[in-house]
């Protein structure tokens, strides 16, 4: 399984521990990852508040560079870029007139984007791609004992229309099946399917804090040892504001927050150091020790 | 079709807290969750409260959530969304009160769309005859002009569960209607109203009420329309504005994002410092800042070329 890559900027910025963890991982399970070392940001939905068309350029331009190396499918390990990319092609694939508009955009640049590209991330790869049996034949320290929440991110979910949910219809379900493969047991909660807030901590900190302390709270009540997200800004935001949260809502939350290639990395043999396990925010300490892994 | 709804029961007036009961349904092919809940109503339980009036989608009465999210009960198919024999959560919108079972008290919803003034307001002498506007001009209009106010939005609107004050998905589909119709002589006004606190800069921009709107309007989409035209009209002081432009800069710049420049940018260079020194320190000695100086990518100066040919 070939695939171009898009690791987006937040997993070498602001989560610098998700890139060489999901790299890791995608070796071990055999995908093969071919690097789009000039795309851009997708625009994460802001760029689009400027200019709509813009982002369409923007993605339609790293779509075309997916084409030139003759791989028809894109992988993501962030749900935003995933989300972002996926509307975006929506409109260029149901449009062929206005995706002609946005290559006259791109031709400067010798790039043209004919339609062909589909957007996947490493959660729905895994799942219909690899198969839930092959990453379960992998698993050689099962996550016994461990209660894991959920957490999708807004868009990987919604728009359903614009996310092959009609072909796929279970998608909103691939986090607790991988959890439960891994060894481990899924919580569930109603937060799961929300919003971690992480767009409005620059225009009203209370209200996202306040997202981030309902989730983290309610999958703790619930049983919740750690929770794992598909999604970086909800990391960033469910981890590295967790203690101004807890601040906020005037208790302790201490929840540790994993990537989702590190928990499948966890349970697949890797190391907490190769997982970068220990560049969190809320020490992941407990999970490490619940599960044995080694330290490295 | 076989199915068993499982509606939550509860009169405020007796009862301390609600309860779920679970009602056996047997509906023809294309029975819908209304004609589940009207039967059981009818034949099993006459105390059972709810709201609908067209049946057909159109008067917006019967929103409810439904296995977890708004929708509109004569517009879902029991087996569209169930397999014969599954059971059917059925309960009342979220983010109101209830006033019985599956009734909710929509006062909340209506003084938020009264409040963006959803009406048109001229200045002017009025023409001698109809006012004139092109057709494409009025066709923008028609997506926001599909809503049917039937709440769904504002039931899973994922600000709302934390801030009341906001104005919600439904409203402010409302606001882009009017801001955005030729005929209405108070453009800035309404910019200037809809920027301030709790207005169009507080939307989370989660995609829920883009997805449960039975109708299409898609109001974050809507939302996003608004702030464009807000910036164009230069209220771009807000904290959003700020934020939305500097990442567009930086991304211009470089392609991709630098957290650390974003940051700077849309707080000020003291403001960023005091207000996440706190998250900062703590990266740091996790050995997790984001890069300190960031490196544009090779083709950076195609990326800049993009960006101003389309006037960003
Ligand atoms: S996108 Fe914005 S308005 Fe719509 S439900 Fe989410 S927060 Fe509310
Ligand atoms: S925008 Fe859609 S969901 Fe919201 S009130 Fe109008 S029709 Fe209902
Ligand atoms: S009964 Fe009128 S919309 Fe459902």
């Amino acid at each position: 399984m070939r695939y171009a890559f898009w690791p987006g900027c937040v997993s070498r910025g602001g989560c610098p521990e998700l890139y060489p963890a999901a790299l890791a991982v995608a070796e071990k399970v055999g995908l093969d990852l071919v690097e789009l070392d000039q795309a851009t940001c997708t625009g994460a939905g802001v760029i689009g508040e400027r200019s709509e068309e813009l982002v369409d350029a923007l993605n339609a331009r790293t779509f075309a560079m997916a084409e030139q190396l003759g791989l028809d499918t894109i992988m993501t390990i962030c749900s935003t870029c995933q989300g972002v990319m996926s509307s975006v092609n929506y409109r260029l694939r149901e449009n062929p007139a206005y995706r002609e508009k946005i290559n006259g955009h791109l031709r400067d640049e010798g790039l043209s984007y004919k339609g062909t590209v589909r957007v996947t991330h490493m959660m729905w790869a895994l799942v219909e791609e690899l198969g839930l049996e092959k990453l379960a034949n992998l698993v050689t320290h099962p996550l016994r004992g461990v209660k894991v929440a959920p957490f999708y991110g807004c868009y990987i979910l919604r728009p359903r229309y614009v996310l092959g949910f009609d072909e796929h219809p279970h998608r909103r379900e691939y986090l607790e099946r991988i959890i439960e493969v891994l060894g481990a047991e899924a919580v569930d909660y109603s937060g799961k399917w929300r919003c971690c807030g992480f767009p409005i901590m620059t225009i009203n900190e209370s209200n996202g804090l306040r997202m981030v302390a309902n989730h983290t709270l309610e999958a703790k009540q619930k049983g919740a040892h750690v929770l794992v997200t598909p999604c970086p800004l909800c990391h960033l935001n469910l981890d590295e504001f967790q203690p101004r949260a807890a601040g906020q809502a005037g208790r302790p939350i201490n929840l540790p927050v994993l990537h989702l290639p590190q928990l499948i990395g966890a349970a697949i043999g890797f190391n907490a150091k190769v997982l970068g396990l220990r560049r969190h925010i809320v020490s992941t300490e407990p999970f490490i020790q619940m599960t044995g892994i080694p330290r490295g | 079709m076989r199915a068993t709804l499982r509606v939550r029961r509860y009169d405020p007036e007796t009862q301390p807290t609600p309860t779920y009961k679970e009602y056996p349904v047997d509906l023809p092919q294309y029975g819908t969750v209304l004609d589940g809940l009207l039967d059981v109503r009818d034949r099993q339980d006459g105390t059972l409260s709810l709201r609908c009036s067209c049946r057909s989608a159109i008067c917006g009465s019967c929103s409810m959530r439904i296995n977890g999210e708004a929708r509109l009960a004569c517009k879902t198919l029991v087996n569209k969304i169930a397999s014969p024999g599954e059971t059917i959560t059925v309960e009342p919108m979220g983010n109101m009160p209830v006033i019985k079972d599956l009734v909710a008290d929509m006062t909340l919803f209506w003084d938020k769309v009264r409040a963006v003034e959803p009406y048109l307001q001229p200045v002017g002498p009025a023409p001698e005859r109809e006012y004139l506007v092109s057709n494409e001009a009025m066709e923008r209009l028609t997506v926001a002009m599909n809503c049917i106010m039937c709440g769904a939005c504002v039931s899973d609107c994922t600000v709302l569960e934390v801030d009341k004050t906001f104005l919600g998905p439904a409203a402010l589909a409302k606001a882009y209607r009017f801001v955005d119709d030729p005929r209405d002589g108070r453009k800035m006004e309404r910019l200037e109203k809809y920027t301030q606190t709790s207005g169009i800069w507080d939307c989370t921009r989660c995609n829920m009420c883009v997805q449960v709107c039975p109708k299409g309007v898609a109001p974050m989409e809507r939302i996003m329309q608004v702030r464009s035209m807000a910036m164009e009209a230069g209220f771009n002081k807000t904290r959003g504005a700020r934020h939305a432009s500097a990442f567009a800069e930086i991304v211009k710049e470089s392609g991709r994002l630098d957290e650390m420049g974003l940051a700077l940018k849309t707080y000020g260079f003291f403001k960023a410092g005091f207000t996440l020194t706190g998250i900062g320190l703590r990266a740091f000695f996790r050995n997790k800042l984001p890069p300190l100086f960031h490196r544009p990518i090779a083709t950076a100066e195609n990326v800049r070329r993009l960006f101003r040919r389309l006037g960003v």
